[in-house]
């Protein structure tokens, strides 16, 4: 355990609260507005390929029998996975108490799960074809006198992945409103004051209203920590219940949780390492922080690993022809194969770096390394699904699959779109902790 | 509450030096802190037990995945049976996952809502926020304040113990005594 401060110098309440709420009224900087532009072109880029994969169908996309799932189906795995680090920094690492690295970036991280997991919905959605009818997959007594089907793994994903973005969101909602407070009492404009007082709800931090929110935070902290586990093992379900070599494994709901977090982390440090420097924060989050993040990079990077190695000897050990093909030949050395060894060499080469001290508080170093993790985590989830599906029992329906400008746009666009709410988050709401900070500050002089 | 005197500290060391000097002479009704954080000590000195708010969001959860249970069953066993590759209608194993989402769904919802109306939210504005000075309580400012339904409360007696516990300043607000 290091013993480094997690928060630097000996900051009183009025410092804190200033540096930390004059976030969301600092002039914009010109850095910022570049960047505003660029992804709020690209969400405009989003919404164009959504049109148009709805007006002409899911035929624009490259997916085609066998590979029923291509880009779609990678790139929700994907961004659903990055939103599992935010919850298990303020969730897991809140109800395990000693960890008070997390309270510097809890709310960073959950905004970054809100919005991860509201990228991830819109793929499933868009791959049903016709999203107008999403709403068959919930319960209500339709006139056509049917209901959905509960034994399969869909309305399972449904059930799981919105009710872990509400959860979420209830979350994060109840963390910020003493900071909402903050901000109606201290905001320059009286626009801003009104617009927070009502987010705000009122609150005054008394007696009673302090009571009852610790005990739901801590509750809803609890609730949030199994869905951790539990969105990304239904997730996995959708695919180890099906028959197909590189799917059908009891290792996968373990092997999931472990890569979303590992990928989470990494998505943390890429999105972290700006924010610090642009709104001057090193006083908060310090090297501390990124020493204990780099050490969750190197454990969920060593599970990711291990898995990999399992599914390899498990499908040796099968002696199953297609197993062995799929994981042996397939992958490896198939038509893929450059995108396995970069996979190899993103998850489980690069994060070697992090047994060293010195390279965990490097972070230029981090930074890379956080891009590398979050392209290697891509293609683990291109392995799984295209790869495996390519190559599947027949070889006359053998069949490579290519992305369409449909797909890599959809892509481009969620990673845009995600960057712009991320960016009004930022501007926003108080994306560190005030409350929390001041309490954490004043404990740690103590 | 309606505050008749308000009491406005620098720290929490001294809020609560505040506080126990007003309980040490006898007034603990109607009396409330205010604070930019959660200050520890503050329950044990007024004698607020730990918020019952956790069974009200136990009930919820069990409420909310039994609820989901009976209506998985009742809707695939009973109202719409689909004959799945001859398996069971009523597979338990494949109505867990949406039990215990619907479980945490309805017990962080409880959560949220009662956390907020158990705190006397929503409420835009409370007679405290009158008070000059009140808006540093969300920041660097420890507020103290004893309503009109205090019937102990002696405004010479308690104004100097709160001026010797370090307040900065203590405010009447009209009203009794």
């Amino acid at each position: 355990m290091s013993d480094d401060p997690v928060i630097l110098g000996h900051p009183n309440d009025t410092e804190l609260s200033d540096q930390l709420l004059s976030t969301t009224w600092r002039p914009f900087t010109r850095g910022w507005k570049l960047a505003f532009t660029i992804c709020g072109a690209l969400t405009l880029l989003l919404f164009a390929m959504i049109t148009i994969t709805v007006m002409r169908g899911i035929g624009m996309w490259g997916n085609n029998i066998p590979d029923a799932w291509g880009f779609g189906i990678i790139n929700f795995v994907w961004w659903i996975g990055i939103g599992h680090a935010g919850t298990f920094i303020s969730a897991i690492l809140l109800v395990l108490e000693q960890q008070s690295w997390r309270t510097s970036i809890n709310r960073f991280t959950e905004g970054m799960t809100l919005f991860a997991v509201m990228q991830a919905g819109l793929f499933p959605l868009l791959h049903l074809g016709r999203p107008w009818f999403a709403y068959w997959l919930f319960p209500y007594p339709s006139v056509m006198g049917t209901w959905p089907q509960v034994r399969s793994a869909l309305p399972w994903d449904a059930a799981a992945v919105s009710t872990y973005f509400l959860v979420s969101l209830m979350f994060w909602y109840l963390g910020l409103i003493p900071d909402f407070a903050s901000l109606r009492d201290r905001s320059p404009t009286r626009r801003r004051r009104i617009i927070y007082g009502i987010l705000a709800l009122g609150w005054r931090g008394s007696v009673q209203q302090w009571r009852h929110h610790k005990v739901a935070y801590m509750l809803l902290a609890g609730l949030a920590t199994p869905l951790v586990l539990s969105v990304h093992s239904i997730v996995s379900l959708d695919f180890s219940s099906t028959g197909l070599a590189g799917w059908h494994s009891t290792i996968f709901p373990p092997f999931f949780v472990a890569g979303a977090i590992f990928s989470g982390f990494a998505l943390v440090l890429t999105l972290i390492i700006p924010a610090r420097r642009v709104f001057k924060l090193e006083n908060v989050i310090t090297l501390r922080h990124f020493d204990a993040m780099a050490k969750m990079l190197l454990i969920t990077g060593w599970i990711v690993t291990y898995s990999y190695i399992v599914e390899l000897f498990v499908g040796w050990y099968s002696g199953d022809t297609y197993e062995i093909y799929q994981h042996l030949v397939n992958r490896p050395f198939g038509w893929y194969a450059v995108c396995f060894w970069i996979m190899i060499t993103c998850n489980c080469v690069v994060t070697q770096l992090f047994w060293s001290r010195r390279m965990r508080r490097n972070l230029r170093v981090l930074f890379v390394a956080s891009l590398l993790i979050n392209v290697g985590m891509w293609l683990e989830r291109f392995e799984i699904i295209v790869v495996s599906l390519s190559r599947d029992f027949l070889p006359s329906s053998w069949h490579i699959f290519v992305p369409t400008w449909v797909d890599i746009g959809l892509l481009a666009g969620t990673l845009g779109f995600f960057g712009l709410l991320f960016m009004l988050f930022l501007r926003f709401v108080p994306f560190i902790p005030v409350a929390e900070i001041k309490q954490l500050a004043r404990e740690v002089q103590a | 509450m309606t505050p008749v005197v308000m009491a406005e500290f620098d720290s929490p060391e001294a809020l609560l030096t505040g506080l126990r000097a007003l309980v040490a002479n006898g007034v603990t009704a109607d009396i409330d802190a205010f604070t930019p954080y959660e200050v520890k000590g503050v329950e044990e000195i007024l004698g607020v037990r730990r918020s019952w708010l956790g069974w009200i969001v136990l009930a919820a959860g069990l409420a909310g995945g039994a609820g989901a249970y009976l209506l998985q069953w009742w809707i695939n066993v009973v109202d719409y049976p689909l004959n799945i590759g001859g398996r069971p209608y009523h597979s338990a194993p494949a109505f867990i996952p949406i039990t215990f989402e619907m479980a945490v769904l309805f017990a962080a919802t409880a959560a949220l809502i009662s956390a907020i109306a158990l705190g006397g939210l929503p409420k835009l504005w409370h007679p405290v926020f009158e008070v000059d000075g009140f808006d540093r309580a969300t920041i660097d400012r420890f507020w103290v304040a004893v309503g009109d339904r205090n019937t102990v409360l002696d405004r010479a007696r308690d104004a100097a113990a709160l001026e010797r516990a370090g307040a900065l300043r203590v405010v009447w607000l009209g009203g009794a005594a």
